[in-house]
Formats: structure tokens, C-alpha cells, sequence
């Protein structure tokens, strides 16, 4: 089950873990990807706070935490190859995985359908 | 939404057709960027050849009113050698205020016209601003004539000269900062060897109604794309040339900017230009804090406004401009730091977002500059 977030994140939940990225319409408005901080693993964050950052050439960009959870993974391809981001943003290009505080919170999130409903508004 | 307040260039329609995204600059509604993205047009410009609409930078002609050589009298604002600029010759300046201090960066270029004409190009965010203190200043003794009528393209990279002399192959003759008049598609246009972006390259002053098309045609050969404000930003910011009001602004002189270079030797000698006696005593004891270049550790870009402190955590100075160096390969910067600091190789720290990253004080241009100067 993928979920998306307002700020153009994706949600893949597998048991209580989920694997946040951003969505392909968020890479594209970023342009090309030099740099991404991740957080640390095992730190906690409450939804909305602000977990990584992502650096294109043109302007650095928070990635916030979709929901309650402690980070247990970061993506260290990511440090390597930021431009993994633009090349496979739904895939290799994942940021983090959350271990959620309550995994019924994905339920608030939006799922394709309103997702896509959502960037069509902002175009 | 367009926004109707923002004024246009005479490539506009073009830039839209190109899939510019347009964004206010100045004022204007420019492109951002193109459908290539600003690090391959970056790349591309390195590589072959960009086109840049400049247009809305202040392009102006000044004459005196009594027949004397306009030069002359503008040196009293711009510290560089201008009086012995020969036709066809340009040169880097800056306009001083009365305390030295540096209101914006310029170009300018004695023209063919008996009179010794001069043709300037200034900064967009800064053309009202230069045109009321030159006519404050001078203008009892000069004419200013703002060009509005012309667009200002630039072609720069390696290719450049192949692609512009397959117009008019006397462009080959000249030298960086040597211009002259030239017939491109059966237009007379002011073309200059110069630009922003540490390559070699042109910048076309042509009548507005004639720009399109002969971007259009410049277009047209395999080896130019349109590069946008975001590569034009990070090409000048590797070649390690100053962005007016951020590298330096009103309080800040020629040596804290580091760009003592566009002090003419005789000038500093004589103090004949306003805010001489600050720039003179600068020269003598550097002044406390100077503009340095700085290559952060890392990936991470310090931008502008970024802290900067010394090895031991003490804020000390602050990033002017900032970015990714998509041809340096890593995060490069400008910014300020005092005097005791500003030695190549000197370790210090960015604050990226609250943590330190360390930083070395380096040389700059980050990339070599590859202008076509005269052999001498």
C-alpha cells in the first residue's frame, strides 16, 4: 500500500515499518539533486517535523516526517549518489524508514487517486 | 498565472515557446531554467555554447554635453582607466559611492563615435539606481541615453567563436573585452568578446525587433542551447566573479570585495575619484573583513547568508554566494571573513543548518577562466 503526502512524499508501508521517498512530480520541481542529509537512525519525529533535506542545484528543500515514528534505515546510497533522487525517486531513491508509533495513522494519508488529484490542482 | 506587473524581454514569447519557466527577476519575467535543467545546461555551456537573454541588464550610451571626453568625467565615479580606453576597448568597473563603497558592477566600452562615446551595461536590479547617481553626480556635464530599444544576448562557451563567426567571421579577430560593429543576418549589432561565465564567448546588443530571430538563428546551430538564470548563476559563481548587492553592496569597497584588479595603477597613485581616500588607506592596511573563496568539505552547498565561523566555533563571517559547482564537481562559495582568516588554505567552518562543516579558503576562479585574450 503506497500513501502520498500534501508535500509530494510517498509512503510504502510493509508491517509497522514504512519507506518514505519523494514523488516524481516533487523531483522534477527540484531539478537536479547535489546533496541529501538524512536523519540519524533511531532518532524519533512526530509528523510535520523536519527529517532531511534535499539540495538541488537551485535551492535546498525540507523532507518532513509523514507520521509519528523512529527512523530504523536510511538510504546511504543516497550520500554517494544524489542523483538517484531524479533517476529513481520511487525506488532506489527512497530517503528513510520509519518504525510508525501507530500504524493506523496511514489511513489520514492520501491515497494515488487523490494524490494525483492534488498535483493536477497545482498545475 | 503570469504576473502582468513583471516587464518583458523582446525574447519572451521565445523563452515560453523554449518551456522556460519563468520566474521575476529584476522586475522581469526571466527563465529559471529550460527543459535541460540547470546542471546540464551548465555542463553544455562548459562544453559547447549557451545563449543567455540578458536583455534586461541597463544597457545605456553617455556623452558629454560639452564635447570633452565623457571618460574623463565618469572617472570621477569608477576607479578604473578609463580615459585611455581606445575605440572598440572595454573595460570592468565598478560606481562608487562617496565612501568608496561599491553601488554596482559594470561595463564599459569606448565606442566608434568621434565623440568618444560610451556604451555601459549595468546590472538589471540596479539600472534606475546607477542612471540617478550618474545623474546626480554628473549630470550638469554628461547625457545618459538608455538603450531601451535593444535586447543584450550572450553566446558563451568553446564553440562560441565557431558559431558566431559562421555569421560574420570578423568576430574571430577580436579579444576578450574588445568589441565592434557587426552585420549578423543583415543587422548591425554591438558585439562584444566578454560575459559572466569564466568562458569564452560574445555578448550581441541588437534592436529589440530583431532579437528573436537571430536567436532564433543562433538556436539553430547544433552546438547552442538556451541556458537559463540558475546555470547563469552557478557558471559566474565557479568562475568566481561577484554578484552585485551580494558579493559586495553600498559598504563594501573594491579591496574588502577583493576585486582591486578595476583599480587603474595611476588612478590609486592619483586619488582622482570619489571615496579615494578609504580605498587608498584599505590598500595600505587591508581592510577587517575581505571577500575569500571557500570550498566546503563534503557535498553539502553553503548558500548565501550561510555562517561562517573559525576553527575554534566563533562566528566570524557570513557566505555571499553559495552553491553546487556542477563543473568543480562539489559545493563551492564566496563570503566574508576578517583579515587574519583570509589566507588560501586556512581552515574554517560553514554552519549548514545549525551543524559545521569544515571549510578550506581557496583560490578562485574555482574553474580555470577561458577567455580568448590578446597575444602579446
Amino acid at each position: 500500500m503506497t500513501k502520498y503526502t500534501e508535500d509530494h512524499e510517498w509512503i510504502e508501508l510493509d508491517g509497522d515499518t514504512v519507506t518514505v521517498g519523494i514523488t516524481d512530480y516533487a523531483q522534477k520541481a527540484l531539478g537536479d539533486v547535489v546533496f541529501v542529509e538524512l536523519p540519524e537512525v533511531s532518532a524519533s519525529y512526530s509528523a510535520g517535523d523536519e527529517v532531511a533535506v534535499v539540495e538541488s542545484v537551485k535551492a535546498a528543500s525540507e523532507v518532513y516526517a509523514p507520521l509519528d515514528g523512529e527512523i530504523v534505515e536510511i538510504n546511504d546510497a543516497l550520500e554517494g549518489d544524489p542523483s538517484l533522487v531524479n533517476s529513481a525517486p520511487s525506488s532506489d531513491g527512497w530517503f528513510f524508514k520509519m518504525k510508525l508509533a501507530n500504524a493506523d495513522d496511514m489511513a489520514g494519508l492520501m491515497d494515488e487517486e487523490a494524490y494525483n488529484a492534488h498535483v493536477a490542482g497545482l498545475e | 498565472m503570469p504576473d502582468e506587473s513583471l516587464m518583458k524581454t523582446p525574447l519572451y514569447d521565445l523563452h515560453v515557446e523554449s518551456g522556460g519557466k519563468m520566474v521575476p527577476f529584476a522586475g522581469y519575467s526571466m527563465p529559471v531554467q529550460y527543459p535541460l535543467g540547470i546542471m546540464k545546461e551548465h555542463l553544455h555551456t562548459r562544453e559547447k555554447a549557451g545563449l543567455f537573454d540578458v536583455s534586461h541588464m541597463g544597457q545605456a550610451y553617455i556623452r558629454s554635453k560639452d564635447g570633452s571626453d565623457p571618460a574623463k568625467i565618469i572617472e570621477y565615479l569608477m576607479p578604473s582607466a578609463l580615459a585611455v580606453l581606445k575605440p572598440g576597448k572595454m573595460r570592468y568597473t565598478v560606481l562608487l559611492n562617496d565612501d568608496g563603497g561599491i553601488e554596482d558592477d559594470l561595463m564599459v566600452t569606448r565606442t566608434f563615435e568621434p565623440e568618444g562615446t560610451l556604451y555601459v551595461v549595468v546590472n538589471a536590479a540596479c539600472k534606475d539606481k546607477d542612471y540617478d547617481i550618474l545623474e546626480d553626480k554628473l549630470g550638469d556635464r554628461i547625457t545618459l541615453e538608455p538603450l531601451e530599444e535593444r535586447a543584450l544576448l550572450a553566446l558563451q562557451g568553446p564553440s562560441a567563436e565557431a558559431v558566431l563567426s559562421s555569421l560574420a567571421p570578423e568576430v574571430a579577430e577580436l579579444s576578450f573585452m574588445e568589441a565592434t560593429m557587426v552585420t549578423l543576418e543583415g543587422v548591425v549589432c554591438w558585439v562584444s568578446r566578454s560575459g559572466y561565465t569564466g568562458e569564452d564567448g560574445y555578448e550581441i546588443s541588437v534592436p529589440s525587433d530583431e532579437a528573436a530571430a537571430l536567436a532564433t538563428r543562433l538556436l539553430a546551430h547544433e552546438d547552442v542551447e538556451w541556458i537559463g538564470l540558475g546555470a547563469r548563476d552557478s557558471l559566474r559563481l565557479e568562475a568566481g566573479l561577484c554578484l552585485s548587492g551580494h558579493d559586495f553592496d553600498a559598504g563594501v569597497s573594491p579591496v574588502g570585495a577583493n576585486i582591486t584588479f578595476a583599480l587603474g595603477k595611476k588612478r590609486r597613485e592619483n586619488k582622482d575619484f570619489i571615496g579615494a581616500d578609504r580605498i587608498a588607506s584599505e590598500l595600505d592596511h587591508s581592510p577587517d573583513m575581505v571577500r575569500v573563496g571557500l570550498v566546503p568539505a563534503g557535498r553539502a552547498p553553503a548558500r548565501e547568508g550561510t555562517e561562517i565561523a573559525d576553527a575554534d566555533g566563533k562566528i566570524v563571517g557570513k557566505v555571499t554566494s553559495g552553491g553546487f559547482g556542477p563543473t568543480f564537481g562539489g559545493p563551492v562559495a564566496m563570503g566574508f571573513v576578517p583579515k587574519e582568516l583570509a589566507a588560501e588554505g586556512t581552515k574554517i567552518q560553514v554552519m549548514i543548518r545549525g551543524k559545521a562543516h569544515e571549510a578550506t579558503v581557496a583560490a578562485t576562479p574555482f574553474v580555470p577562466q577561458r577567455y580568448k585574450r590578446k597575444q602579446s
